[in-house]
């Protein structure tokens, strides 16, 4: 009894001591930049690497080195991992992960491919997609779509520990790539549209036990909020249960705030942060306190949460767009960055967010620093009051006060937001950040509608259109001055840019295209100086690693997700073109949106078809060596 | 035990429906159009559709779009419906809908999940029917319709 005592002592000791720094090999492997070791590239997410192998001046030379087929045909977001000799990749459902081998490249070294019911497949809402797996104490992490949290074995792919997060016969599904600080691997909670009730839940890493769940919505203790000591806007909240008394009645039970979005992490202020989803059904209306905005903020949906990932408390957390009205779904990563604000080196927060304002906030206390459109067509509200940090919403926009039954038109940014789920990048050389966005506006009809467990609770039809009056397409690649609050230069796109971006010290700054381009471009100006097209969409995000000491580049192809998900099967060429072109008509002014706008609906990404196909390939490349 | 539930919402809400119906034809004809064998129409005049026709264009692009397509055109994860209702008869949409379909393709996902438990599709199918009918028949272009009467 007492050898059996002090054993659990020793053990409890080495797990303290095992806690008291981040994850050892995810650093060592994140500092490797040989590596690409997690899915935003490192814990600050930043997307960026220091390899300048392939730069400015011979990127021009690029080519493909090797491919491989996934055999899945569906939406592939996120991104390959590469740690070592070894490169992992996943595919949408059925969730399949390969280990290849950098050596022998494409070989497989072990493949994983779970049994899912199939019935969780009309669940997701936006596409089968997954965000990748993480890689961390010879493990892989995968969270499949039927809420199963699984550990791999790194070396040969059997599984070590399976966990239950969810129940897809409630709408709740897994499609967020997991990440790992110390002993615990943190998921979240896909179902937006299904009225889900969002959480983040960590699991050991050794065990797959829960440690702790954090809701995003209901009573401080669900939340995890103590009101005395999180601050919201540098402030104690004070209120108590703001995630029960800003919602009518019960309905914070099915409020959304689902947690589909990146995660990132400051080892030094021991905090993880990400964001909260749309507030349940898209009607606002059934979301109001006594008909009444001003005591609806339906908290805590499109929030900033940031938590100390041993307990799960919440240190502060920032709501963006209290009491939504266009599912401006608050999910977007948060980029960790020290960039230089009126001369002093600042330690902040960026966050590019669905309803069109980047905001820059102090990533220590919540503090808002700078909230801008970055993109200036964004007309819902008209600026960020800095002094609540609320929008100041402009009534003709609003689909709340236009009420239910009736179309409110030509709202900017459209439902998909200014920019998605595809995670941006910052280059520490520049002190910039590069945006993957969207450039498409919307009408938004709201009426009521019944929840049933499993059932899609939205209630609300969108038709979405390219932005009117601008240059036609839909979606630019932009680069962000976080300290100003200023776009510094803007490439427009024909679609949305629905992929991730990979900035390098090379200069060079990559991103992919629905139509399937990867394009590279020059970081300082924006300028195009290659691209090639891959078999199929990109939606996926752009890595780069070394093996042997060359340079790679490698992208997952696979149109899909929520952009691609119009792609029509039978619209002919004729139909797809007549679309585009009535939806992109240089008459079609702001206010007359409603006449074009089914078209426009039409149009959005359906004329897609006419440059690429589902497909499920990754793709490598690199600047050959010259002769 | 299931199947029975859902069998038995589907009898009453076929209760309803032609209680309905009968509302219909006494009061409202414009608003619930059906056939002399009571099978639900539609209206489209002038580019303009009647009240069931403009909820079916809503209910469908609020929950049916995500896998059928805007417009019921399709997508690559379930058929275009505009095109199925050329063959499919009422009572065969009915029975889809209710108890939905797993038809897997060749890379395992096409499925139709049963809509019999959801009141936002068995409440609204008459009206779903009669919207996907305008497009299958092609009396209805893509897009938003406009309601007759505003």
């Amino acid at each position: 009894m007492k050898v059996l005592s002090r054993w659990l002592l020793a053990s409890v000791a080495v797990l303290a001591a095992g806690s008291a720094s981040a994850n050892d090999s995810i650093l060592k492997n994140q500092a490797n930049p040989n590596n690409w070791a997690s899915q935003l590239g490192n814990y600050a997410g930043q997307r960026y690497s220091p390899l300048e192998q392939i730069n400015t001046n011979n990127v021009k030379n690029m080519q493909v080195a090797w491919s491989f087929s996934t055999g899945v045909l569906r939406g592939h977001e996120g991104g390959p991992i590469v740690v070592g000799d070894v490169m992992y990749i996943h595919t949408p459902f059925p969730n399949k992960v390969f280990a290849l081998d950098l050596n022998n490249p494409g070989r497989v070294i072990w493949k994983y491919e779970s049994v899912q019911d199939p019935t969780v497949i009309p669940i997701m809402c936006c596409d089968t997609v997954n965000r990748g797996v993480a890689v961390a104490d010879g493990k892989v992490f995968l969270a499949q779509a039927d809420n199963t949290l699984v550990a791999l074995d790194a070396n040969t792919g059997k599984e070590i520990w399976k966990a239950k997060n969810g129940d897809h016969t409630k709408g709740e599904s897994l499609t967020a790539a997991p990440l790992v600080v110390k002993d615990k691997v943190f998921v979240g909670i896909s179902g937006g549209e299904f009225g889900v009730r969002g959480h983040l839940t960590a699991y050991d890493t050794n065990t797959g036990k829960m440690v702790w769940r954090a809701f995003s919505t209901g009573p401080d203790a669900d939340v995890k909020i103590d009101p005395s000591k999180t601050t919201m806007m540098g402030k104690p909240i004070g209120q108590k249960d703001l995630g029960v008394s800003t919602w009518p009645g019960e309905e914070w039970k099915r409020g959304g705030g689902t947690t589909w979005g990146w995660y990132t992490y400051d080892p030094e202020l021991n905090l993880i942060y990400y964001g909260t989803g749309n507030p349940g059904t898209w009607n606002p209306t059934q979301r109001a306190v006594d008909k009444d905005r001003s005591k609806s903020d339906n908290k805590w949906s499109m929030t900033i949460f940031a938590r100390d990932p041993d307990t799960g408390e919440a240190k502060w957390v920032y709501q963006k767009t209290p009491f939504d009205e266009w599912d401006f779904d608050g999910v977007n990563e948060n980029i960790l960055a020290n960039i230089n604000m009126n001369g002093q080196q600042r330690k902040v927060l960026v966050n590019f967010d669905r309803n069109g304002f980047a905001y820059t906030l102090d990533r220590a206390t919540g503090e808002l620093l700078v909230a801008q459109k970055f993109d200036p067509t964004v007309n819902w509200a008209t600026d960020v009051d800095m002094k609540t940090g609320r929008p100041n919403v402009v009534d003709k926009y609003s689909t709340f006060a236009n009420g239910e039954d009736k179309n409110t038109t030509a709202v900017c940014p459209a439902a998909l937001g200014s920019k998605d789920q595809q995670p941006a990048s910052f280059s520490p050389d520049t002190g910039l950040f590069y945006v993957p966005t969207n450039h498409i506006c919307m009408d938004y009809e709201p009426f009521s509608v019944s929840y049933t467990a499993g059932q899609a609770y939205v209630g609300s039809t969108v038709s979405m259109y390219p932005t009117p009056n601008s240059h036609g397409g839909m979606g630019n690649f932009i680069a962000w001055d976080a300290a100003a609050g200023k776009i510094v230069w803007s490439r427009p796109e024909r679609f949305a840019v629905w992929s991730g971006a990979l900035s390098t010290k090379g200069g060079v700054a990559y991103y992919g295209t629905l139509e399937g381009y990867l394009v590279a471009v020059d970081m300082k100006d924006g300028k195009e100086l290659w691209r090639f097209k891959t078999p199929s969409g990109i939606i996926g995000n752009i890595n780069t690693y070394t093996h042997n000491g060359k340079q790679y580049v490698a992208v997952l192809s696979g149109v899909g997700g929520w952009a691609g998900i119009g792609l029509a099967a039978g619209l002919t060429q004729e139909a797809g073109a007549q679309a585009w072109h009535n939806a992109v008509h240089p008459g079609h002014a702001e206010g007359t949106g409603v006449a074009t706008a089914g078209l426009g609906a039409v149009g959005a990404h359906q004329s897609l078809g006419e440059y690429t196909q589902l497909g499920g390939v990754l793709t490598v490349f690199h600047v050959p060596d010259q002769k | 035990m299931l199947m029975k539930r859902r069998f038995g919402i589907l009898t009453g809400i076929l209760a309803a429906g032609i209680g309905a119906l009968a509302c219909a034809t006494a009061f409202a004809e414009d608003d619930a159009p059906v056939t002399p064998d009571g099978t639900p129409a539609y209206i489209v005049k002038d580019g303009q559709v009647d009240k069931g026709t403009y909820n079916g264009y809503r209910r469908f692009h609020a929950t049916c779009h995500v896998c059928h397509g805007f417009d019921a055109s399709g997508s690559s994860f379930a058929p275009s419906l505009a095109d199925s209702l050329k063959r499919l008869s009422y009572d065969d949409f009915k029975e889809v809908v209710v108890n939905g379909r797993q038809n897997q393709g060749a890379t395992g996902d096409k499925v139709m999940p049963s809509f019999g438990l959801d009141p936002n599709i068995m409440n609204n199918l008459d009206d779903i029917y009669r919207y996907l009918k305008a497009r299958a028949d092609g009396a209805l272009p893509g897009g938003r319709p406009q309601r007759i009467g505003g």
